[in-house]
């Protein structure tokens, strides 16, 4: 009997993008897991990875994670290619193309906050023209649209929060560390 | 505790920002739920009530008249007045409706569409 075996010659930094991805897929479990008072009305706690992830490694192995979640996600809650698959795609996909160009933004002025809440408001701008053009096309989905806006400015401002202190915390022990080993050294 | 969170890692332009989405969500929320947004067609012929039709669906309204018949369509929550016996074509030109208080006539076939909102504003017409 001939077996062959495939292997997929992986980087480092293909590792690093499943590992986050991980992160961010348990968060996306986490987060199903906590009842919604309107469909569509999330947190969006897997954003959060995705911000860190902007941060520190640039906007490519961001759109890597945030889309790797999207698919395994799916596949994980067994909504793949569904309607609500399709709306959380185009949320991520509008999403990356804001942070694209907040990233840009100065660092001086603009931290994690601003990105978190320029991307909430994508998010739900691409869910909404995905509603609007495919699924229940000229309804009264208008009337809801104030209720997501003000959901995206609060769960954008938090997840922004949550990433800058996350982020500030991890900064302070790398430094805290560095101090320790120089101190052994 | 939170106060001092937030004031750590807000920086100026994401108080900016804030300001800027907040801005959003009130100009959202005054636009789409001032009752402006119609969400009813008053079709009228000879003065009477013919029929009111929501804009929620889809269709077309066939309104009898002295002259003939007048096509009134509704299409993705917006209103016009598809075809009328008139001679000036008027109603027809005035194209989609959607505001509330938009009102298309047909005079010399008697047929008039009107958008009503939640609330009834004043203006010259109904004053």
């Amino acid at each position: 009997m001939n077996t062959r075996i495939l292997r997929l010659n992986t980087t480092t930094q293909d590792h690093h993008i499943a590992h986050m991805a991980a992160v961010a897929l348990g968060l996306t479990v986490l987060e199903n897991a906590i009842p919604s008072p309107l469909p569509g009305v999330k947190p969006g706690l897997a954003n959060i990875v995705t911000l860190i992830v902007l941060a520190r490694y640039g906007w490519r192995t961001a759109a890597w994670v945030s889309l790797l979640r999207v698919f395994a996600g799916s596949l994980l809650f067994g909504n793949f290619l569904t309607p609500g698959f399709f709306l959380g795609l185009s949320g991520a996909v509008c999403s990356l193309a804001i942070l694209a160009v907040a990233q840009h933004l100065p660092n001086r002025w603009f931290g994690p906050v601003s990105h978190s809440i320029y991307a909430a408001f994508a998010h739900i701008g691409g869910q909404m023209l995905v509603v609007y053009w495919w699924l229940i096309p000229h309804a009264g989905i208008v009337y809801l649209i104030p209720i997501f806006a003000a959901a995206a400015l609060l769960f954008g401002t938090v997840n922004g929060l949550i990433a800058a202190r996350f982020m500030n915390h991890a900064a302070a022990f790398q430094e805290y560390s560095v101090e320790k080993n120089d101190a052994h050294c | 505790m939170l106060h001092s969170v937030t004031l750590r890692y807000i920086k100026a332009g994401d108080w900016l920002t804030l300001s800027l989405g907040s801005i959003c969500v009130l100009l959202l929320t005054l636009k789409l739920w001032s009752g402006d947004l119609a969400d009813k067609a008053i079709i009228r012929s000879g003065g009477k009530i013919f029929r009111e039709a929501t804009l929620s669906r889809d269709q077309q309204i066939e309104v009898p008249g002295p002259l003939g018949i007048s096509v009134i369509v509704i299409r993705q929550r917006k209103v016009r007045i598809a075809s009328d016996p008139g001679p000036r074509q008027y109603c027809v030109r005035q194209g989609w409706l959607e505001q509330a208080g938009e009102i298309a006539l047909c005079l010399p076939n008697q047929v008039s569409v009107e958008l009503v909102g939640n609330t009834k504003r004043y203006d010259s017409l109904n004053y």
